[in-house]
């Protein structure tokens, strides 16, 4: 079954979508991300997306849905490397994505993790 | 009034399931650079067409997009269509609300996707059907 690569970095998980998601492939996705987090005992998820053309309101229902259980598992999800047209459009669609954490790239994603994680300790 | 578009080139996409939704917004996506539109234009219409698509698979019970590019006077456009022979809007009204959802989505869907076009059309036809067209006008 196709997948995509959930990797290892520090104490993230690093996803980088470089595929059209099909809707089936994103679910599979959010429960692997799930599943990952509570095994891996990670502390954080990027998400990068730099690579995607279009996000619409089923990816970025999955984005949110994504951020909100891994709050629930410990885990602070930071979506990286949105295109700023693609910024505009989810606007526009009516899709802030309100309690999603943002970052322009994975190195300013992983600082945006680790000042959360030291206010929090 | 100006007089009815002139379509310069046309095809036809099947939609029967979410892999078929990819390959359309591919050819959205294909069409909307070669047309020339802005980067910011070629994301709104791909971006509508996927939710359309979406609703023609989950909600019209499968159907057809087709593409055009059209011309009316000076100006080109992406005219996409959607047509399915599924259980048809019963309250199109409602459907166009932010927030109104049947389908335990979100309710964006049809709102948010003629927000992102110039021209936006929807018919619906209790048990017979549904058809949407949108227009993206080159500026």
């Amino acid at each position: 079954m196709e997948r995509i690569p959930i990797l290892r970095m520090g104490d993230c998980l690093l996803v980088t979508i470089q595929v059209d998601m099909h809707d089936q492939l994103a679910m599979t996705l959010q429960s692997d991300l799930s599943r990952a987090i509570a095994a891996q005992r990670t502390s954080c998820v990027l998400l990068d997306i730099s690579q995607l053309e279009i996000v619409d309101s089923f990816i970025g229902r999955m984005m949110a849905n994504t951020a909100a259980t891994g709050r629930l598992l410990g885990a602070e999800t930071v979506v990286v490397g949105m295109q700023p047209a693609v910024a505009i459009t989810l606007v526009e669609l009516g899709l802030s994505l309100r309690g999603i954490h943002t970052a322009l790239d994975v190195e300013r994603g992983m600082a945006l993790v680790e000042r959360a994680a030291a206010s929090r300790a | 009034m100006n007089a009815a578009p002139v379509v310069a080139k046309q095809a036809c996409f099947e939609l029967r399931s979410g892999v078929d939704v990819v390959a359309a917004r591919r050819g959205v996506s294909d069409w909307a650079r070669e047309l020339g539109l802005t980067i910011l234009d070629l994301t709104r219409v791909v971006t509508a067409a996927s939710e359309l698509a979406r609703n023609t698979v989950v909600h019209g019970g499968g159907g057809v997009m087709c593409l055009q590019v059209v011309r009316q006077a000076e100006r080109q456009g992406l005219r996409v269509t959607f047509k399915d022979h599924g259980p048809g809007i019963p309250a199109i009204d409602l459907a166009m609300k932010d927030g109104y959802t049947t389908g335990g989505g979100m309710g964006i869907g049809l709102p948010g996707a003629k927000r992102l076009v110039d021209d936006f059309h929807l018919s619906s036809t209790p048990s017979e059907g549904t058809c949407v067209t949108i227009v993206r006008w080159k500026p």
